[in-house]
């Protein structure tokens, strides 16, 4: 196990104009459905913008080119910031977020393979992504390819029984190409995961079941790239980073504020307050 | 039948490099030969259905063909979120072959008893379901496996069923087999109850009344083309099956024939396991004969009806137990 790379906490981490700009394209989203996760979708936002900016290998324009890496985001509920990425990234038009859980558009509340270009398998239903992120990574394993497979599990998903099935599977079969990350933001929807159903110790659990780990401040963008860089940590092991991060980062009265898991009536003026906090470029 | 189905997917493995075998955590020789021959196509990932099922539609989204087997009760049961979303929803190639359909467990209870497996089953958009009749059909079967598209679930009946089958006549997934004509009565059933049904058939020969045998292989898809027009020939019709009557074989045909609306209506009995759990050990076959799953208590549940549509007395007597 090593120790967290970054000295800053994630509360004192400042979120730069790439992040701000992503949480505004999040926060637009959200008004534009008048509904969404948001408090998990801004949690992961780093995590998503170093897979996509600096780690992983695609081309938005072919999203099924062979060689990609793949990504699953297995807590689906937070598919707000996946969507902004992809946006960003060209898998689709920007003018598709406008469309959030409209009938006419592909975005749903819940990411969907087949749908959405960029997507490789329809999540929403926790404790699923994990296992298709192992099938995908024994399938290149025995054809012997070289591409990676990416996973952010959500820390409340750990409650599933199947994840820890899908961490002996992943153990097993050696997959040092399959990297998980842990969205640690310690808040499920009723309370915190101390509170529910507590993971500690969280990153024994997974050197146990026989992953190379790694703590990070999952809002510093930086440590994320070193992490990410150093992967996989030890030959023949999966890896699991569990990123500490805060749900809802980035806005002071979403941070930590459960109200914010999951909004089904977005006002015009909770969407304008949430774009100002985030600020401009 | 779960013998030539393992060899089925050893000789599948051998043509198609993509077909790969998923085990649970089966006996020590499971499928060996292909392990030795192929170890990249043979897999043992342990008592996790539900890791496996969605495991194998990772596998199958990258161009797999995964046959899965364990026990058909574990296999529908425990992991079936993971069937409806990873391989309904994605239409993913995963082959589902479970092992004891039925009451084929009966010594082991009802935690091994698979009695519901076509029912929850027929509610997965995009499922196939097969059960074959025997061992011989087993094969025919399993060769069409590779090409469907979608996910497939294989019901597997006891080992050593007598061949009843008939290679003569055509089989393709998703149309029934008319395996025998008759213009008084039609009996239509799945798996292993064809025999049953064929040997009412001949117990209703010997008493003048000519019963036609529809044998239906695909659960899903389901020929309702087939047995429309096989009902529409006759007064009476019979459903038979080793599965509970609720939502099986026998709901399915109720649900064509009441859609029929034919005038005159029809008379109609299923025979099936009623809406319980089984309440003793014992065998399979003692298990069947407790619920009425017998080709004598077929052949009287096909004179009855017939009785009552001779009387042409409407009945709103409930037969389904």
């Amino acid at each position: 196990m090593t120790a967290t790379n970054s000295q800053a906490t994630p509360e004192a981490i400042a979120l730069d104009s790439r992040s701000r700009q992503l949480r505004r394209l999040i926060a637009r989203t959200l008004a534009a459905g008048g509904r969404g996760h948001l408090g998990a979708a801004f949690s992961i936002v780093e995590i998503l913008r170093v897979l996509y900016d600096d780690v992983m290998k695609y081309d938005a324009r072919n999203p099924r080119w062979p060689d990609r890496d793949r990504f699953i985001l297995s807590k689906g509920h937070g598919c707000l910031a996946l969507y902004a990425v992809l946006a960003d990234k060209g898998f689709f038009p920007e003018a598709e977020l406008w469309k959030f859980c409209a009938s006419n558009g592909i975005l749903g509340g819940h990411p969907e393979y087949g749908k959405v270009p960029g997507v490789e398998a329809s999540t929403g239903s926790l404790g699923h992504g994990f296992s298709f992120g192992v099938g995908f990574a024994l399938a290149a394993k025995l054809d012997g390819r070289g591409h990676r497979v990416f996973v952010v599990l959500g820390d409340g998903e750990c409650s599933e029984g199947a994840i820890w099935e899908a961490a002996l599977c992943a153990s097993k079969h050696k997959l040092d190409h399959l990297t998980l990350l842990i969205d640690y933001n310690k808040q499920q929807t009723y309370g915190t995961i101390a509170e529910v159903q507590g993971l500690e110790p969280l990153a024994a659990k997974w050197e146990a079941f026989g992953f190379s780990v790694r703590e990070v401040n999952g809002h510093d963008v930086d440590a994320l790239k070193r992490a990410l860089a150093a992967v996989p940590l030890a030959a023949r092991k999966p890896t699991a980073i569990i990123c500490h991060t805060i749900k809802g980062k980035g806005v002071s009265f979403t941070e930590g504020n459960l109200s914010w898991h999951h909004r089904t009536r977005v006002s015009a003026t909770e969407a304008a307050s949430l774009l100002a906090a985030i600020g401009t470029e | 039948m779960r013998q030539t189905s393992l060899n089925m997917v050893y000789e599948l493995a051998k043509r198609d490099p993509r077909v790969v075998f998923i085990g649970s955590d089966l006996g020590p020789d499971t499928l060996k030969q292909l392990k030795a021959e192929l170890p990249n196509q043979f897999l043992m990932e342990g008592v996790s259905e539900a890791n496996i099922v969605t495991m194998a539609a990772g596998l199958a989204l990258e161009g797999k063909i995964p046959y899965v087997n364990t026990i058909a009760s574990f296999l529908t049961r425990r992991c079936f979120e993971q069937i409806v979303l990873d391989l309904g929803l994605h239409k993913t190639k995963v082959r589902l072959i479970g092992s004891g359909g039925g009451l084929v467990y009966a010594p082991l209870g009802p935690t091994h008893q698979a009695t519901d497996d076509i029912a929850i089953l027929r509610a997965v958009p995009n499922m196939t379901i097969l059960a074959p009749a025997d061992a011989d059909e087993m094969r025919r079967l399993m060769l069409q496996t590779l090409e469907v598209d979608g996910p497939v679930y294989i019901r597997l009946g006891k080992g050593g069923d007598p061949i009843v089958s008939r290679a003569d006549l055509p089989c393709e997934i998703g149309r029934a087999i008319p395996i025998r004509e008759g213009r008084d009565a039609l009996i239509v059933t799945t798996g292993i109850c064809l025999q049953v049904a064929l040997e009412a058939a001949v117990e209703l020969e010997k008493q003048g009344v000519s019963a036609a045998v529809l044998h239906v292989h695909t659960l899903k898809p389901l020929d309702a083309a087939a047995i429309f027009e096989k009902a529409a020939q006759v007064p009476a019709i019979l459903t038979i099956e080793e599965h509970t009557l609720v939502g099986g074989l026998g709901s399915a045909v109720a649900e064509i024939l009441a859609e029929a609306n034919f005038n005159p209506a029809k008379r109609f009995k299923r025979i099936g396991i009623p809406d319980v759990f089984p309440d003793q050990y014992g065998s399979q076959a003692g298990l069947m004969k407790r619920y009425g799953i017998t080709a004598s208590a077929a052949a009287a549940a096909v004179l009855s009806a017939l009785k009552t549509a001779r009387q042409e007395t409407p009945t709103t007597t409930y037969c389904g137990s």
